[in-house]
């Protein structure tokens, strides 16, 4: 009898979490027209933050800012870490929810179409938000059926990261290593791995697996995504000629599990990452790893470059950060001020000059802030990023700044975590040898495909109604 | 002279007064009073959310709007889903190689500790401190130690000449090491059957020492059969434990900003069930798939309790 209770009461307990999160529900749609937004707005009251904190100075200045724009009648608390999407979803379903959320850009989607958060056209218009001056990636992430939910900011980007000295042993360029020549890729790949004793000693190119599937697709021309977020396009020919390209890779070095097992063993925020310690040859990476590398293997022989398609463009899969306001806010009006003083071009000047100070401060090179915003991307390297004296940090800067340029996202979908799980996971059966790279596409592409249909069903539904 | 009658008294039991049944009642009422912090914790916070999550099984619903009643659809979904399949034979993969290892290695730490004399406070100290480490923590542990290039799990097989395998990438290989690693957390389970072995009669084993009956004999004939109570509880335990496994698997291979790419080796039931309910927001599928984890439950454990009644012996059993 004991043990059937301990069985019963451990089983359900997951049974009772999720009961427990509908307790309340259906704070229904967004209330942007019960807001009253505006410059001249007198703000009071509190302003809760979630999924925000003020670690970095980069935040802490234009937080700082926020702050100073409310005024002293709003008392903002924060409550830091990444946003907890169940804590913040229990909120907005109990009728409590927090006064302004920073999420991942990908997210936006699928809180708007649950009318989790509410649309910001009065606010933006109210604040004089100047949206023309996100970066359109950025935009078309916050973008869900054509109205705006959140303000973008940061972008991340990839550009390619070469160990120039092994490069150079093995007689090639970073140009063999950039995405422009798939071939070169895979040559390079052979000349430069190294096996010891029958294990992995140096990883010749690591082409990051699965989670860079999207920009390898997109680089041969694929779209894994229709411009109206409603068809999945996962099993495209280009889309497949690009996974086996993608993994081709890693087989020719032994495999994705011997790869990921050396990549896993790596120090890769320490003096010891594989640059420094000439175990890798290139990779396609995100550009605040540029950062970790000049601060912790300054010396270190490297080579960047944007990462291409196979034309030779510079190529970048943009993602990031936004501020979204939940429905049912209490505070909306001050949550779209202080949202609206964070991403201004102002604030980011402000915030990327205490960056370059500090920098310069303890002699280290100031490589620019990708901030979503082209304006302040534009007036922040013109103003703040200098020649570091090294040709290659400069070479680094510039890749960035160059993929910068050149970024495309997935745009806002009301299943993006399911697409998201499809895509991967189709990836994911190819590298552990489940199935042949169609067959996982396929797969991944109905999969996908059912999410998206019954994700749109209830948006449509919902709106019609 | 008068003379009295007393009332006959009655056969039967003897009726209670009304000063018994006020006591009787101010009892209850105590014992309610006494009781009722316990009573309303388990009605709001386990009765109504099992009787909410029953019905939400029977929805569509996705925490912010209002559940939309849909009938059996969510279990005829589950019941084409292959990831449910997946997930589910997963965890009985995992329970079925766990759970026994998990016993018979407790019972043999207990084993040894019984004879280690004044030492075995050590011991049992040592056994159970790991138990203390928190799930998240053997979950990075699990990548440390069992990492394929350099990990001390191959380190040490390597220094016997055995080349280990890639234990967290190769999806073959991602079930056993989490079995392994799961006897990280054995000290519990040792130290329950070391007070079980702790109440076996001594006489018993000095019988069977006069009858001849070397460690093993005594072991089988004597020790297990004494304890087989307990033997059954920590299996049932730990099969539970088992089947909800989650939290070292999640941490390993489904943590923030973890793409690798064997997850499908390690999408335990329980895991699938959090991406459908908290990363999908399908909470009334993931509340179905919650009813579908009870029922197996209740249905394995049924089926030890049954088996029970064959191999398990009771002090005061007449078998």
């Amino acid at each position: 009898m004991g043990t059937r209770r301990v069985g019963l009461c451990g089983t359900v307990a997951a049974a009772g979490v999720l009961a427990l999160g509908a307790c309340a529900s259906g704070s229904g749609e967004p209330s942007e027209a019960d807001v009253t937004f505006g410059s001249d707005a007198a703000m009071s009251g509190e302003l809760t933050v979630m999924g925000f904190g003020t670690g970095d100075d980069v935040a802490q200045v234009r937080y700082d800012r926020a702050t100073e724009e409310l005024g002293d009648d709003v008392e903002v608390s924060l409550v830091e870490g990444d946003l907890d999407i169940q804590a913040f979803l229990s909120a907005v379903a109990a009728g409590d929810p927090p006064d302004l959320v920073y999420a991942n850009r990908d997210q936006i989607g699928t809180f708007a179409s649950r009318g989790a958060i509410m649309p910001l056209t009065d606010c933006i218009a109210a604040e004089d938000v100047d949206t023309g001056q996100f970066r359109e990636a950025a935009s078309g992430q916050v973008t869900f059926d054509d109205v705006v939910y959140a303000l973008p900011e940061f972008n991340q980007v990839q550009v390619t990261m070469a160990d120039s000295s092994l490069l150079s042993a093995a007689g090639l360029g970073i140009e063999d290593v950039n995405g422009s020549d798939w071939d070169a890729v895979t040559q390079a790949t052979s000349a430069l791995v190294r096996n010891d004793g029958g294990a992995l000693s140096v990883i010749g190119f690591d082409s990051k697996l699965p989670e860079f599937f999207p920009l390898w697709a997109k680089a041969n021309g694929a779209d894994l995504l229709s411009d109206d977020a409603r068809t999945a396009q996962l099993d495209s020919p280009e889309a497949l000629e690009a996974l086996e390209l993608a993994v081709s890779v890693y087989d020719a070095q032994g495999g994705f599990p011997a790869v990921k097992a050396f990549r896993d063993s790596a120090d890769f925020f320490g003096e010891g990452n594989q640059f420094a310690t000439h175990t890798l040859g290139a990779m396609p990476m995100e550009n605040w790893y540029v950062n970790v590398l000049n601060e912790v293997s300054p010396d270190a022989t490297l080579a960047f470059d944007t990462f291409r398609t196979r034309e030779g463009e510079p190529l970048a899969f943009a993602t990031g950060s936004a501020w979204a306001i939940p429905a049912g806010s209490p505070n909306a009006a001050a949550a779209c001020r202080f949202a609206a003083t964070m991403v201004e071009q102002e604030s980011w000047l402000a915030a990327a000059r205490a960056r370059a100070d500090a920098r310069a401060e303890s002699g280290q090179v100031f490589t620019g802030l990708l901030t979503g915003n082209a304006d302040a991307d534009e007036e922040i390297r013109s103003t703040l990023v200098e020649p570091s004296g090294s040709p290659v940090w400069d070479e680094a800067v510039e890749a960035v700044y160059e993929a910068n340029e050149n970024t495309f996202s997935l745009p806002a979908n009301p299943a993006d975590a399911e697409f998201k799980a499809a895509w991967q996971d189709g990836v994911n059966r190819v590298l552990n040898g489940q199935q042949e790279p169609a067959e996982a596409l396929a797969q991944a592409q109905e999969e996908a495909q059912s999410a998206l249909d019954d994700a749109w069903a209830e948006w449509d539904e919902r709106s019609d109604g | 002279m008068t003379t009295t009658t007393a009332a006959p008294v009655a056969a039967g039991p003897v009726a209670p007064t009304a000063a018994a049944r006020s006591r009787s009642r101010r009892n209850l009422r105590s014992a309610l009073l006494f009781l009722s912090p316990w009573i309303l914790g388990f009605l709001i916070f386990t009765l109504w959310p099992v009787l909410y999550s029953a019905y939400l099984s029977l929805t569509d619903y996705d925490v912010i709007n209002d559940p939309q009643f849909i009938g059996l659809e969510n279990y005829r979904a589950m019941a084409t889903d292959p990831k449910i399949a997946l997930a589910l034979t997963n965890t009985v993969v995992y329970t079925v190689l766990a759970v026994p290892l998990h016993v018979a290695g407790a019972l043999g730490l207990a084993l040894l500790l019984e004879r280690a004399g004044r030492s075995s406070g050590f011991f049992r100290t040592a056994f159970f401190l790991p138990k203390m480490t928190p799930p998240v923590a053997v979950g990075v542990l699990v990548l440390l130690l069992f990492n394929g290039q350099n990990g001390l799990v191959n380190e040490a097989l390597g220094a016997v000449g055995i080349q280990g395998p890639y234990w967290t990438t190769d999806q073959t290989w991602i079930k056993p090491a989490l079995v392994l690693m799961s006897m990280w957390t054995i000290g519990s389970t040792v130290i329950i059957l070391l007070a079980a072995l702790r109440q076996v009669p001594s006489e018993l084993y000095d019988a069977a020492r006069v009858d001849g009956a070397g460690f093993w004999r005594r072991t089988f004939a004597v020790t297990v059969p004494m304890i087989s109570g307990t033997i059954f509880f920590v299996v049932v335990v730990n099969t539970i434990a088992a089947f909800q496994m989650f939290t070292e698997a999640y941490t390993a291979f489904f943590g923030s900003g973890n793409t690798t790419y064997a997850n499908e080796a390690a999408l335990f039931y329980v895991i699938y069930l959090f991406q459908q309910g908290f990363e999908n927001l399908n909470m009334g599928y993931a509340s179905a798939m919650a009813w579908l984890l009870f029922v197996i439950i209740l249905a394995v454990t049924l089926v030890q309790l049954a088996v029970s009644k064959r191999v398990v012996y009771y002090e005061g059993d007449q078998k």
